[in-house]
């Protein structure tokens, strides 16, 4: 099987507050960036990735390209590393050569975005809205209770993963958040959805992100000033649109299933894995996540991070760039994950790693509805 | 000064059913005819074993609290703060809901604790079902 790389990296110039900038011109942004990174012109893409609004083929004019492949995978935060998976797999079939895979959302100005959607005869309209919910905080909150009732995590657990993330931020320019955090600190800020505060759930942001994933044949050929990446595995799943739905509360079947054949893929186990990026909306979804995969038992997520195993110093770094909890969180967070392992593996992240050779990165969509993983590797993991 | 409304559901064909359920103070829910696997949301075939051969039936409307969140941001309608929880019904399925009749405090809000449904309205002709605490009063 062809190995495939990814041959360019980049996001917008700034995150944060950029109401100047509308959701199309942060696509736009970061996929000239992107391309800049790889040394690519436009006439060198035929495939094009991006979430459904605005869409591959808006983004893909306004660039100039016409793409002879197309993929609008549009399942939430984790829709990037779909596109990623499935841009691998067209490379390999030859239906394209060069794949650019877009984000940009102005999640906080709002500005050239499509308004919430709030169909009243929606599934959702009907057995969620009616009872007060208002997005995300008071929707993916509604298992931890129950996490923490099963397996015996506790609240300062909780927040110790919003600690852990502070002392990656602090060491990272970019990110919105760098002053470190204590324990009393995340429990004591502003309730919002009890038991979670605000510390404990992501920021909103405007921003983006893009990628050329190619193959090595055409990346070497071309030539470029960074490391490559190869994509060593991938996976995938969905499970429920309504978080009220999910099959356990406890656990999150996606991201056991696209991890599992992620590794499988790669020829991997969780011990072969230097650095981690576990999608964080909020402050529980790193917890499930390394339950889920199996880096750590039932029930012992909790301890693991609060005795600093993932923090700067730690035997599995994760989050380094300090995560939708203290990075950026522009809505669908997914391609700032991605972004980040590149970085790691490149050597050229603000909050290096030593000697990381292999990085997972996964991919949360909607409120624990759907899942990717990706097992990323540099020259070293060959 | 008068606050927004609930957000009202409206039905699909296919979940008429369950509103007219509601209308009349009644949980209708599905349960397949071969197996009898009984689930939630309605829809047209068994999310068990595939068949397409359902029926409506009448949920007892006793609960146990499986999981919550005490939301503190106001939403319409809603004055915070206030609880939406994920109940699950004594026949199996799970859904969501906002619990009434007990305090926003975790101290009265033990999982697995014993309810009961009821209905409030959202807006002038659609019911939908809460739930209190089994050994409170019935009211409303
Ligand atoms: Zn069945």
């Amino acid at each position: 099987m062809s190995d495939v790389v990814i041959m360019g990296a980049a996001e917008t110039d700034q995150l944060g507050k950029l109401p100047d900038i509308s959701t199309l011109e942060l696509h736009l942004q970061s996929a000239r960036n992107a391309l800049r990174d790889a040394g690519l012109g436009i006439e060198d893409i035929d495939g094009i990735a991006s979430v459904s609004a605005p869409g591959p083929v808006t983004i893909a004019h306004a660039l100039g390209i016409t793409p002879r492949w197309v993929d609008t995978t549009s399942v939430g935060g984790a829709s990037f590393l779909f596109h990623v998976r499935h841009a691998v797999a067209a490379i390999r079939a030859g239906h394209a050569n060069a794949v650019l895979v877009t984000h940009g959302e102005s999640g906080r100005s709002r500005v050239g975005a499509p308004p919430w959607a709030m169909a009243k005869d929606s599934l959702s309209g009907q057995f969620e809205f009616p009872f007060g919910v208002l997005g995300p905080p008071t929707t993916f909150s509604l298992p931890v209770m129950r996490f923490m009732k099963e397996t015996g995590t506790t609240i300062e657990q909780l927040a110790e993963v919003a600690v852990a993330q502070r002392r990656w931020s602090s060491q990272n320019p970019r990110a919105m958040f760098q002053e470190e955090v204590t324990v009393s600190d995340v429990l004591d800020s502003r309730p919002v959805a009890s038991p979670l505060t605000l510390l404990m759930c992501c920021l909103v942001t405007d921003g983006g992100g893009a990628l050329v994933v190619t193959s090595r044949e055409f990346a070497e050929s071309r030539g470029t000033d960074h490391p490559l990446v190869s994509v060593l595995g991938t996976g995938e799943c969905a499970t429920t649109p309504m978080i009220s739905q999910m099959a356990d509360m406890t656990r999150c079947e996606q991201f056991e299933v696209s991890s599992r054949h992620a590794l499988q893929e790669a020829r991997m186990t969780t011990s072969d894995i230097d650095h981690l990026m576990i999608y964080d909306a909020f402050a529980h979804v790193p917890l499930f996540g390394l339950e889920d995969m199996g880096f750590v038992g039932r029930g012992e997520a909790g301890a693991f991070v609060a005795e600093g195993n993932t923090s700067p110093g730690g035997s599995l770094p994760m989050n380094t760039n300090g995560g939708g909890l203290s990075y950026t969180h522009t809505g669908m967070y997914g391609m700032f994950a991605i972004q980040e392992a590149v970085r790691q593996l490149r050597g050229e992240a603000a909050a290096q790693v030593p000697d990381v050779s292999t990085s997972l990165v996964l991919g949360n969509g909607g409120m624990f509805m759907s899942a990717a993983t990706l097992v990323l590797g540099n020259e070293a993991a060959a | 000064m008068s606050t927004p409304p609930k957000f009202v559901p409206q039905a699909t064909p296919e979940t008429q059913p369950y509103w007219d359920g509601t209308a009349a103070r009644e949980l209708r829910i599905q349960q397949c005819v071969p197996e009898q696997h009984t689930y939630f949301y309605p829809r047209t075939s068994c999310p068990v074993c595939g068949t397409e051969e359902v029926k409506w039936v009448t949920a007892s409307g006793r609960a146990q609290l499986h999981t919550y969140v005490i939301s503190h941001r106001p939403a319409p309608g809603f004055t915070p703060p206030y609880v939406i929880a994920v109940v699950e019904l004594e026949e199996g399925p799970r859904m969501m809901t906002n619990l009434v009749g007990v305090e926003p405090d975790p101290e009265h809000l033990e999982l697995d604790m014993d309810l009961v449904v009821d209905f409030e309205a959202r807006g002038d002709d659609v019911l939908v079902p809460v739930f209190r605490p089994a050994d409170s009063e019935a009211a409303a």
